[in-house]
């Protein structure tokens, strides 16, 4: 699957995208839905969760294992993917648009700049496996 | 380095992602375990079960020495009919879950589990009479084709790629009959001959399908064509556990009886002159009812249910999960569990460090491709 060109990656493997109104969205990677196979629930953050970068945020669950999501950024959130409660598998079959997680205000301007570009995070990705 | 079945190229030409299982190289989905699930449920599907372990047995006493070897009884089995149950030692303990066929008075096939294929070969051969022969062929393929289409469509497969196939519509559950081998007679087939048995491991109707390793990419890209889903280990954990079997390794071991473990059924104490390995402790068990149990549970609440996860009631431990999954038909984590003594109604289940609402539920926990409670 290409990656967006305007998104910014953790090393946990979470995407993040700035949006115009400085606010930005969070989702985890191709790959990372990739290795956790079929999604059966999301546990999506609270509304107005105030949070550290690294913390843990969120869960996705699969047949296969749950496993943790990392804010990558401090900040706070805004909005989380309702249509995740009844389709999970949206994050799957479209990890990068439908299957946005959540979306947080981060308190501090730039603060993607810390995290990798599309090329770094296939190189990471590569060096994983 | 794993070991490969006929059917790697093929599973990699089907989109199979391949992982290790027991030593083997075999595909966990093709894209999506969940609708490879609803294929079988719903339609029909194909799984490569060729690591699985063939133990070919014949000789004068073999019947005999079956009926000494195995909890159930196959002297109650005529020709062209098989059984599911345990191989136990000494003290109950399950060695092995196996389904035994009987071709004739002397020859017999038992089908055992692949990551067991070394500790179940040394034990039956350090068990095994001077008169007996026990041969484990190693090429042969075996193909599971399971769900409401399988027996039909799998019909037709093997009609397309081979002549002489029997019929198979009118093979009963748990019948199999074995097809025309040109390297045998009616009298010695060779252990290559092929072999259809109405069985399977999903709880649809279906079968299980060997034949020789050569034949199997044909017989897969005929099932293909008529339209079977090829199927991965994936899905064939989420249909066994929503069909309440049983998994070796995790629902069934050494230190548990089958009476300990939901297979009570599956002993045959019926013929008191039947003297077989463990029958001392499985009688004791039956007769004093006092011993651990299988139940079935299914989580209230979001989540998924694990191998390991501690079931209390108001809050004592009472047992433990064995194994669990995400059940696509219900929409719900299911789970086998294994408890100190019997209870119905809510429990609770420690999943990542909280206490989940559960409850028991019938096993199996789906019928007829539906919730059956």
């Amino acid at each position: 699957m290409d990656i967006p060109g305007d998104l910014r990656f953790a090393p946990s493997h979470e995407w993040a995208r700035q949006n115009d109104d400085g606010t930005i969205t969070v989702g985890i990677s191709a790959h990372a839905q990739e290795q956790l196979g079929d999604l059966v629930f999301v546990e999506t953050p609270e509304i107005d969760r105030v949070c550290e970068a690294e913390e843990g945020i969120a869960v996705v669950e699969s047949v296969k294992a749950a496993s943790d999501l990392y804010a990558p950024v401090a900040g706070t959130v805004i909005d989380a993917n309702a249509a995740l409660a009844d389709t999970p598998e949206l994050v799957n079959g479209d990890p990068y648009g439908e299957g946005w997680i959540f979306r947080m205000q981060p308190s501090e301007e730039d603060a993607l700049e810390a995290l990798m570009g599309p090329d770094d995070y296939e190189a990471h990705v590569e060096n994983d496996d | 380095m794993s070991r490969t079945t006929p059917l790697l190229d093929a599973h990699v030409a089907a989109g199979g992602k391949l992982v290790d299982f027991a030593g083997w190289s075999l595909p966990i989905h093709y894209g999506s375990q969940i609708d490879e699930h609803h294929a079988v449920r719903r339609a029909a599907g194909v799984f490569d079960v060729s690591h699985m372990t063939i133990v070919d047995i014949s000789g004068e006493g073999a019947r005999a020495w079956l009926r000494t070897m195995l909890a159930n009884d196959v002297g109650k089995l005529d020709d062209g009919e098989a059984l599911y149950g345990c191989l136990c030692d000494e003290h109950g303990g399950v060695i092995d879950d196996v389904i035994a066929y009987r071709l004739d008075e002397r020859r017999w096939r038992l089908i055992v589990n692949a990551a067991t294929r070394d500790k179940d070969l040394a034990w039956l051969e350090a068990h095994r009479p001077a008169h007996v022969a026990i041969v484990a062929p190693d090429a042969i393929a075996l193909l599971a084709v399971q769900g409401p289409e399988a027996v039909a469509l799998a019909g037709s497969a093997l009609a397309a790629i081979r002549d002489g196939v029997p019929a198979l519509a009118t093979l009963p559950r748990f019948g199999f009959v074995v097809g025309e081998s040109p390297g045998g007679t009616a009298a010695e087939p060779a252990t290559d001959q092929l072999f259809v048995a109405r069985t399977g491991y999903t709880g649809e109707d279906g079968v299980e399908i060997a034949l020789p390793a050569g034949e199997a990419p044909a017989l897969w890209e005929a099932l293909l064509g008529n339209g079977v889903r090829p199927c991965g280990l994936g899905a064939r954990d989420t249909l066994r556990l929503e069909a309440g079997m049983s998994l070796y390794g995790v629902d069934l071991d050494e230190s548990h009886t089958p009476v300990e473990s939901g297979l009570g059924w599956t002993v045959d104490l019926s013929d008191r002159e039947r003297a077989f390995i463990g029958r001392e402790r499985l009688a004791e068990q039956q007769g004093v009812g006092d011993h651990a149990v299988r139940v079935g549970l299914v989580l209230v609440s979001r989540g998924v249910l694990r191998g390991g996860q501690p079931v209390q009631l108001a809050g004592r431990d009472v047992g433990v999960v064995t194994s669990g999954t995400f059940s696509p038909t219900r929409q719900c984590s299911i789970a086998l569990a294994r408890v100190e003594r019997a209870f119905k109604g809510n429990c609770d289940v420690m999943v990542r460090g909280r206490t989940l609402p559960a409850r028991t539920a019938v096993v199996p926990f789906v019928r007829n491709g539906e919730a059956s409670d």
